[in-house]
Formats: C-alpha cells, sequence, structure tokens
C-alpha cells in the first residue's frame, strides 16, 4: 500500500509519520509537499501533526486553504482513507472534510503525556484491528485539542457513529472526551492522539500500529476483491 | 527616532555616548588608538557589543583556558556554533548550552523563546539537525506572585517555541532558592546529530565570494541586547524591554529546514547564526576567523520598519537569522532552496582580501574596522579577586547536625521542596517525544534520544547544584560535573564531554570573581578526571539585583553515549525481590543539603567533599555492571540523601521496599554524601554484580508491598506508602501555584 504524506510549511510530524509508515508498518511512503496538486497515485492519504504556517490565525486554518487540500478532497470523495492526526485533525476540521472546531485546550497550557483511549467502534477501516471498547495508550501533544461541536453536530454524529475514539480522562476539555472522529462514509478520521508516535515497543507502546495495520488490511481486503 | 549619522564623533567622545553603550573610558582610547582616528556612533556601537563580555568573554576568558578541551574523539571544541564529538559508524553529536537570563528576568515568555530559538540556530547552524532541548531554570521560591509567573511564562515560552519547531525538550533541571528571586536563570541547550561529513563551520573564505543574509527581515529589537546581558539588572531595567527580542518559532522551523538542505549544496562555503550582536557579531567572526575582510551594503538588508540607521541595522538582534557565505555566481541555488519554504535570500556584500568590516549605506562608507579588532581584540581583564569572608567563616564552622524528631514527616517534608517535588507541571507542557526517537522521557536520571539507524543512543542531562558551590566553589565545582556524570552512567552511558553555561554575579566584586575562578579550578580538575572535555559553552556575568548576587550556578550539560540500546537503565525500581545496593559511604555531610534549608532555612557550613579518583571508579565499575546487563536500576543519591533516592525509585512502578540500614538514622537517611548510587539487582546476577561493583552495602530489597519500610538498627522508623510519598511529590508544584501569596 502506497502513503503520502502531506507536508505543509510548519509539519514537525512528517517523518515520524513516514517512520511510521516505512519502518515499523513496512509499507510505502512518500512526501507530498502542500502546493503539489495531484494525489491519485497513493492508496492513502496521512495529514500529519505540528503547527502549519505556525497556527498563527487558527490552527489549521491557514493549511485547510493549501493546493493539496483540493487534491485530498479529490481522494476523499474516491472513498481513499483520510487521516489526520493532531495538526492534520485540525486541518479537517478547517476544511469542512470533518464537522465542529478545536478550542485551546481547558489549562490553556499544551499537554504532552501518554493517555488511556477507549476504541469506539472496531467496524471502520481505521480500527478493525482493535477490540470494541478496548482502552489503548497513546501519545497526546497538543494546545489546542479542546474538540467543540454543537448539540445538533453531537447527535449527528452519534447517530451516524461518527466517534471513533473517546478519552478515558479527559485532558483537555473536549466535549463528549472526543478524541477523534471520522466523516460519515467512515474514511476520512480526525484524531488529536498520534499513533505514530506509538508504534515501537523502544518508545513505550504499540498500540499506534494497530491502526495503521487495519488501514492497511482493509485495502489489502478491498483491493483482492476489486480486482 | 533619532537620527545617528548626524552625531558628530566629537559630541561621542565628549559626551561620552560610548559610556551609555557599555564602553569604557580606557576601552574607548584603545578604540581610538586602534582605529587611528575617533570611530563614529555606527562603529561605536560595533564596538560596544563586541566587546560586552556577552560576546568577547573579557573578564573570563582568562578562566576559560583552564578547561580541557581536546580528546580523540572531540572533532570541534568551543569557538564555533557549538561544539562536535564523535560517536561512531560516521556520526557525530553537536552540542551547546546558553543563557537568556536577563530577558528572561524582565519579559519572561519571549526571553525564555528566543533562548531556545539561539541555541537551535547554533546547532543546525553546524549542519546538524537538532535532535533534543534541555534547559536549567533557576527561580526565587514559589512563594511570590512576580516569581510564580515568571516560573509560568518561562515554561510558556520554553514550550511554545520548542513545541512548535517541532524538537523534543526532553530533560533539564528546575531549583528553588531565594537568590534567583530578581534574577532568574533561563539556560537552553540544544543535541543535534550530523553525519561528519556534512559539518559546517562559521567561515568566509574565498574573495570575491558572496555574503547572503536569509530568514526574518531586520526590525528594531533587541539592539544592544549583549550589552544589557552584561550589566546587573536593577529597577530600571524593566525600561529595557525593548532589548528584548520577540521570537517566531514557524519562521525558525522553515529556517532549519531551509539550512539543513543548503548544507547538501556545495555552494555553501560558511554559516553563522545572527545572534547576540546580530550582523556584526556573525559577518566579522566569519572574517575574523577566515583572515578576509567583508564589505556590506545596508541598504539591501531586509527591514521591517522604517528608516532604519546602519547602527541599528548592525546591532539589531531581531530572531531567526543566518548569514551566509556563498560562491560567487552561485547565489540562485540558494535562493531555490530558500523559495520554496517562502523564505527569502538577497546577497548583501562579499568576502573580501582587506581584513576590515566595510559597511556601506545610502552610497556612504559609514564604518570600516579592522574585523581582528572586533573580534579578537577585545581587551582581556584579570579582575581582582578576593576570598569572601562567609566562605573563611564557614570554613572553621563545626559540622552541622540536624536533629530529627520524626524520620516519615521528614521525608515527605523534604519530597514537597520545590528542588525535589515532581517536575512534571512542567514537562507536561513541552512536546518531549516529537521526532519519535525519545527512549526516555524527563523523570529519570538522564534522557535518552536513540540514534536512528543504529544501536546507539545519546543520554543527556544538565546539573548544578549550586548550594555546594557558593558554600565552597572548588570542591562545588568538581560535584557539579561529577553529578552530571554520575546522572549519564546510572542511564547506561558513558560521559563523553561536556557544555557549560557559567552563571555568576558582577565580576566587578572580588568575592564574586574568586567565585568563578574557584569554580572553574574545580570543574577542570572533574573534567580532566573524568575525561568529559568542556566543548562549547557560554558565560553569564552580572546576576543578580538590588545588590545581591546569585550562587554561583555554572550548569552542566553533559552528553553520554549508549554503545547499545540494552543498555538502557532507569532509575524505577523493576521488580519484587531484586536486592538494593547502596554504592559507595555515607558520612555526616549536611552542609547545604536539603534537609539543612528544611530545618534552617539557610545554608551554611562545609559543602560535601569528593574524592575524583574513587568516583571515577565507581563510575566505571556501575557502568561495566550495567554494561553486562547485572542491573535493574540505577539512580544517584543526591539532594534529600538516601531516603529520597529511595522514594524515587519507587514511584514509576508504585513498588514497595524493605530497607536495614545500621548506624545514626539521620546520617544514613539524610545525608548528601557524594559518590553514591542506589542500584537494583535481580537474585540472579547478584554474585556477578558483587564480583565488579566495590563499595557496596546491601540496603534490603524491592517488595511489593506498595509500602517503603526502613528500620535503622532494627527499629522502624519509616512506614510510608508510594502513593502517600507519590502524592506529596507530584502535587507540591501545582500546590504552590495555586495557593495565594
Amino acid at each position: 500500500m502506497k502513503f503520502a504524506v502531506v507536508v505543509f510549511p510548519g509539519s514537525n510530524c512528517d517523518r515520524d509519520m513516514l517512520h511510521a509508515i516505512t519502518d515499523a508498518l513496512q509499507e510505502e511512503a512518500s512526501f507530498v509537499w502542500h502546493t503539489e496538486t495531484d494525489l491519485s497515485p497513493y492508496d492513502g492519504i496521512l495529514l500529519p501533526g505540528g503547527f502549519s504556517h505556525g497556527d498563527y490565525l487558527r490552527s489549521g486554518a491557514m493549511g485547510a486553504t493549501a493546493p493539496i487540500m483540493q487534491a485530498v478532497k479529490q481522494e476523499a470523495a474516491k472513498g481513499k482513507p483520510v487521516l489526520g492526526v493532531c495538526n492534520g485533525f485540525q486541518i479537517l476540521l478547517e476544511a469542512g472534510l470533518l464537522p465542529g472546531a478545536m478550542l485551546r485546550n481547558e489549562s490553556l497550557s499544551f499537554i504532552c503525556r501518554n493517555i488511556g483511549i477507549k476504541v469506539r467502534r472496531n467496524n471502520t477501516m481505521f480500527t478493525s484491528k482493535y477490540e470494541q471498547g478496548e482502552e489503548i495508550i497513546l501519545p497526546i501533544a497538543h494546545g489546542e485539542g479542546n474538540y467543540f461541536c454543537d448539540d445538533q453536530t453531537y447527535e449527528a454524529l452519534q447517530r451516524n457513529n461518527q466517534i471513533l475514539f473517546t478519552y478515558s480522562n479527559n485532558p483537555n476539555g473536549s466535549v463528549q472526551d472526543i478524541a477523534g472522529i471520522c466523516n460519515e462514509r467512515g474514511n476520512v478520521l480526525g484524531m488529536m492522539p498520534h499513533p505514530e508516535r506509538a508504534v515501537e515497543s523502544l518508545l513505550g507502546s504499540t498500540d499506534g500500529l494497530t491502526l495503521f495495520q487495519s488501514i492497511v488490511s482493509n485495502w489489502r481486503e478491498s483491493h483482492v476483491l476489486n480486482t | 527616532m533619532y537620527s545617528t549619522l548626524d552625531i558628530s564623533t566629537d559630541k561621542i567622545e565628549q559626551d561620552q555616548l560610548y559610556k551609555e553603550m557599555g564602553l569604557s573610558d580606557d576601552e574607548f582610547a584603545s578604540i581610538k588608538e586602534i582605529l587611528g582616528r575617533k570611530p563614529n556612533y555606527t562603529e561605536t556601537g560595533l564596538f560596544s557589543v563586541m566587546w560586552s563580555e556577552h560576546c568577547s568573554y573579557k573578564n573570563s576568558k582568562s578562566l576559560l583556558k583552564k578547561f580541557p578541551t581536546k580528546a580523540p574523539h572531540v572533532l570541534q571544541g568551543p569557538g564555533e556554533g557549538a561544539g562536535i564529538i564523535d560517536i561512531g559508524e560516521g556520526k557525530a553529536v553537536v552540542f551547546k548550552i546558553e543563557s537568556h537570563n536577563h530577558p528572561s528576568a524582565i519579559e519572561p515568555y519571549q526571553g525564555a523563546a528566543t533562548g531556545v530559538g539561539g541555541i537551535l540556530r547554533d546547532v543546525f547552524s553546524m549542519g546538524a539537525r537538532p535532535i533534543a532541548l534541555l534547559n536549567s531554570l533557576r527561580f526565587g521560591e514559589l512563594t511570590t506572585e512576580r516569581v510564580k509567573y515568571l516560573f509560568r511564562e518561562v515554561v510558556h515560552g520554553i514550550s511554545g517555541y520548542g513545541n512548535c519547531v517541532g524538537v523534543p525538550t526532553v530533560g533539564g533541571e528546575v531549583q528553588f532558592d531565594a537568590c534567583y528571586e530578581g534574577n532568574p536563570l533561563v539556560n537552553a541547550m540544544c543535541v543535534g546529530i550530523i553525519d561528519q561529513e556534512d559539518i559546517q563551520k562559521g567561515i568566509a573564505t574565498g574573495i570575491g565570494n558572496s555574503v547572503m543574509y536569509v530568514g526574518a527581515p531586520t526590525g528594531r529589537d533587541g539592539i544592544h541586547g549583549a550589552t544589557f546581558a552584561s550589566e546587573e539588572l536593577s529597577d530600571s531595567s524593566a525600561s529595557k524591554r525593548p532589548s528584548v527580542q520577540v521570537g517566531d518559532p514557524f519562521m525558525e522551523k522553515l529556517l532549519i529546514e531551509a539550512c539543513l538542505e543548503i548544507t547538501q549544496c556545495d555552494a555553501l562555503v560558511g554559516m553563522q547564526d545572527m545572534g547576540a550582536a546580530g550582523l556584526t557579531s556573525s559577518a566579522s567572526e566569519m572574517a575574523s576567523k577566515s583572515g578576509t575582510g567583508i564589505e556590506m551594503r545596508l541598504d539591501e538588508v531586509p527591514q521591517r520598519e522604517q528608516q532604519m540607521t546602519p547602527y541599528e541595522l548592525m546591532l539589531s538582534e531581531s530572531q531567526e537569522r543566518m548569514l551566509l557565505i556563498v560562491e560567487k555566481g552561485r547565489e540562485r541555488e540558494i535562493e531555490t532552496i530558500v523559495e520554496k519554504y517562502g523564505l527569502s535570500a538577497c546577497t548583501i556584500g562579499e568576502v573580501m582580501e582587506e581584513q576590515v568590516l566595510r559597511l556601506q549605506f545610502a552610497g556612504e562608507t559609514v564604518a570600516e574596522v579592522p574585523v581582528d579588532a572586533l573580534a579578537e581584540e577585545a581587551p582581556v581583564y584579570y579582575p581582582e579577586s578576593k576570598e569572601p569572608e562567609y566562605f573563611t567563616t564557614f570554613q572553621q564552622q563545626p559540622d552541622y547536625v540536624p536533629v530529627v524528631d520524626n524520620e516519615e514527616e521528614m521525608v515527605l517534608q523534604l519530597l514537597q521542596q520545590s528542588t525535589i517535588a515532581s517536575k512534571e507541571w512542567v514537562y507536561d507542557q513541552y512536546d518531549t517525544m516529537v521526532g519519535t526517537n525519545t527512549v526516555v522521557t524527563p523523570g529519570s536520571d538522564a534522557a535518552i534520544v536513540r540514534v536512528r539507524g543504529t544501536e546507539k543512543a545519546i543520554a543527556m542531562t544538565t546539573d548544578c547544584n549550586s548550594r555546594y558551590i557558593y558554600l565552597d566553589p572548588e570542591t562545588g565545582g568538581k560535584i557539579a560535573v561529577a553529578e552530571a556524570a554520575r546522572n549519564i552512567v546510572c542511564s547506561g552511558a558513558k560521559p563523553m564531554a561536556l557544555t557549560d553555561c557559567l552563571n555568576f554575579g558582577s565580576p566587578d566584586i572580588p568575592e564574586n570573581y574568586w567565585q568563578m575562578a574557584k569554580t572553574v579550578d574545580g570543574m577542570s580538575a572533574a573534567c580532566n578526571q573524568l575525561t568529559t572535555p568542556v566543548i562549547s559553552g557560554n558565560v553569564s556575568l552580572y546576576n543578580g539585583s538590588n545588590n545581591q548576587s546569585i550562587y554561583p550556578t555554572p550548569v552542566v550539560g553533559m552528553v553520554g553515549l549508549v554503545e547499545k540500546l540494552d543498555d538502557i537503565t532507569q532509575q524505577a525500581f523493576q521488580q519484587a525481590g531484586d536486592v538494593i545496593y547502596l554504592i559507595g559511604e555515607t558520612k555526616a555531610e549536611f552542609g547545604g543539603s536539603e534537609i539543612q534549608k528544611v530545618l534552617e532555612g539557610s545554608y551554611f557550613g562545609k559543602a560535601p567533599s569528593i574524592d575524583l579518583e574513587l568516583e571515577q571508579q565507581r563510575q566505571e565499575q556501575l557502568l561495566a555492571a550495567i554494561q553486562n546487563g547485572f542491573v535493574r536500576s540505577a539512580h544517584d543519591v543526591a539532594e534529600g540523601g538516601v531516603a529520597v533516592s529511595l522514594a524515587e525509585s519507587l514511584f514509576a512502578n508504585e513498588l514497595g521496599c524493605a530497607i536495614h540500614l545500621t548506624g545514626d538514622a539521620t546520617t544514613q537517611l539524610f545525608s548528601e554524601t557524594q559518590s553514591r548510587f542506589i542500584v537494583s539487582v535481580s537474585k540472579q546476577h547478584q554474585e556477578a554484580f558483587e564480583q565488579i561493583v566495590s563499595d557496596i552495602h546491601v540496603l534490603g530489597e524491592v517488595t511489593d508491598s506498595g509500602t517503603m519500610h526502613v528500620h535503622v538498627n532494627e527499629q522502624e522508623v519509616i512506614a510510608l506508602s508510594t502513593s502517600e510519598m507519590k502524592k506529596a511529590w507530584r502535587e507540591s508544584i501545582p500546590c504552590q501555584l495555586k495557593s495565594k501569596a
């Protein structure tokens, strides 16, 4: 499976994402600069964490207007997996690919630590290799991870089973402990925790690798069926 | 703005305008002699910043020469942006520590943030990718709103900058003592990694080559920052706030990526960060090192404010700027790389044969000064040195013996002391993991970052117990280096080299200079004994406020090499049933100890003694035991003594221990005798461990009781649950920050 790691000016988890795919997952991955306009050669799109454009307007706001985002939308519409982590999640929100918005953490401070995350659904292309309801450990590292949406949106998220991850112990004030949501179709996922930082036991956890393995295994299955 | 071009050379001399810039009468006289004429306003400015203590080390140079700086593994010693050591396999580690104390005292967020930015540039200007940041912080006691504000904002500043540039902040230390109340210390250290063939230097060779400016445009921020850093803080210091630079970590991130890409382009000749003294220091130092001169057209310098004068352009310390020397005719190659990142590069001058710095502005030559005069020929002072009276008094005092009524209460009190208490509130705000190489995050003896693609890892720590140095600078200086090495060894690494940040009071006070001289003697002795040369560093003098100098605080940033990932060891006990050893004898040494602070509220008497040969022997034996796989956990015994070290070893895995000691309970539990370690060993390796490590005492064993039981002379004196101790230790700093003064 061939992944694109989209790089914005100010992305800083781009290399971590690439290593997670090439070293731990042992699949292909390439960097794609934000000014590019075509992602059709790739099977999966990854938007890494960081501070795109310094997050100077609002986190992800300027990244969402990059030329590459048109291509991300096109591939998402084709049903390809699109994963946005941390700043990548913020960009997906700003680009309108996912509903809701990000506020500053309730503490008004940046928070970096390993944290318990509950897997709320395991029948998606991102989570099929987790157990339903399983608690996993993933690192978070963000200053603006306090997910917000209005009641109507929250009801829709629930109705459509779009909430994939919640915090066991809410660190940032997110509505309903939300840590990660997908679109209605289930192929665009945004999450604040960093799965790419949890792919080697040397660094403390391999719980993130399972997410990438889920993506690959689902892609393989559908790929075999389609050809 | 005043038009500095109109100020006559006579006026500068008659009105002694040079004094406002920090130059003395004698210094002004030597400048006239060097030039053979009176300097104009711009030239006076160039000399004033380059001859400041911050840039010239004029008061400390004679002492710095004492440090050992060479070893076979040292590829680059002091003198470049950062020092470099060889770690084998064609790779090298680049590192340096630097202070940003004075800016942080008056504008803590930006002061700390730009401290991080500056040290990053020192490392990536060598061509290395920064892989880790550390810091060493000192504040007053957390009892006033002002100190709490400084503490919060410094941490926010480090977090805001470091997290955004995407370099993990993996370690450091924070200590609190009243002497830092008006003058906090903010020292930032950066560690980078490089393929040896890519090492760059700040040189300006090749007559006719282009001088290129890359990065943020120049504004009026930070003018005279270097001079400001070289005088004592006072009530009027707040008016110097415009001397504090403003940081833009996003720009820095772009600059890192652009500069690392430029490093791969052979059109690049040399590269240096525009740090303290901005364009003046980078241009004159690069030329001086290369035996060349530089001519610059200041009109071409990118500017973000209007009508800047040559004086302002040359002295601005605007952040995120680099000066490059590029092969003539190949400037376009650099521009192409830089433009990809949305930055601009422009040619502002040329390298020339004549060894002068010549500045053109609006069609006129506005300054012409020999580069060596700026970079190399600052006066060297040998300030007066005098043994302070307090030292004589302390040395003559009988040994201080604390009286402890209740050992349990004392353990809890010690764990809540700000200096010992958990720093989770601090490092929770730092991205410690970005880069996915951090194997050991903050909280153990040393942080560890692996070197991708090898079996090796780098251990790093910052350390300095300034109380011991205050009591006895020479002994304390030895301890500072030895303790850093102890932390490196405990993590399973071999100490390789260090960078230091010598934070002292004004050298104009003879007692301060004596402290500095003795400290350097002590540190040098330890560096020689432990074969850890000083490969880079920084001096920060004039630290103090309201006529009170800080304790001498020579922060040691040490780097060690983990030969194989299996060697990585942490302080936490791992398994019930493991045997707990104390390595080293315990003497009744309480001068400068944490228990002295708790009971007496001040420090006096003699600092703990140290035998460097013994230190080296124990470190070597322990490292050998670790490398042979005999050791499950290792932790040095530091502030608070054995009791605190044991408690700290229990926290991570919430285990318990059963300890049996003999002798005086207070001494055994709370003395701060040096060169000691708490180690746990599985029963299976007990015999092998005992064969290679000497001076060992079995203290007891790790248990799964979740309680620390300590018997002294077969009588139980402590039975504290790990969770209770951990709660006291964890909640102390957040609680102090919340409480109203």
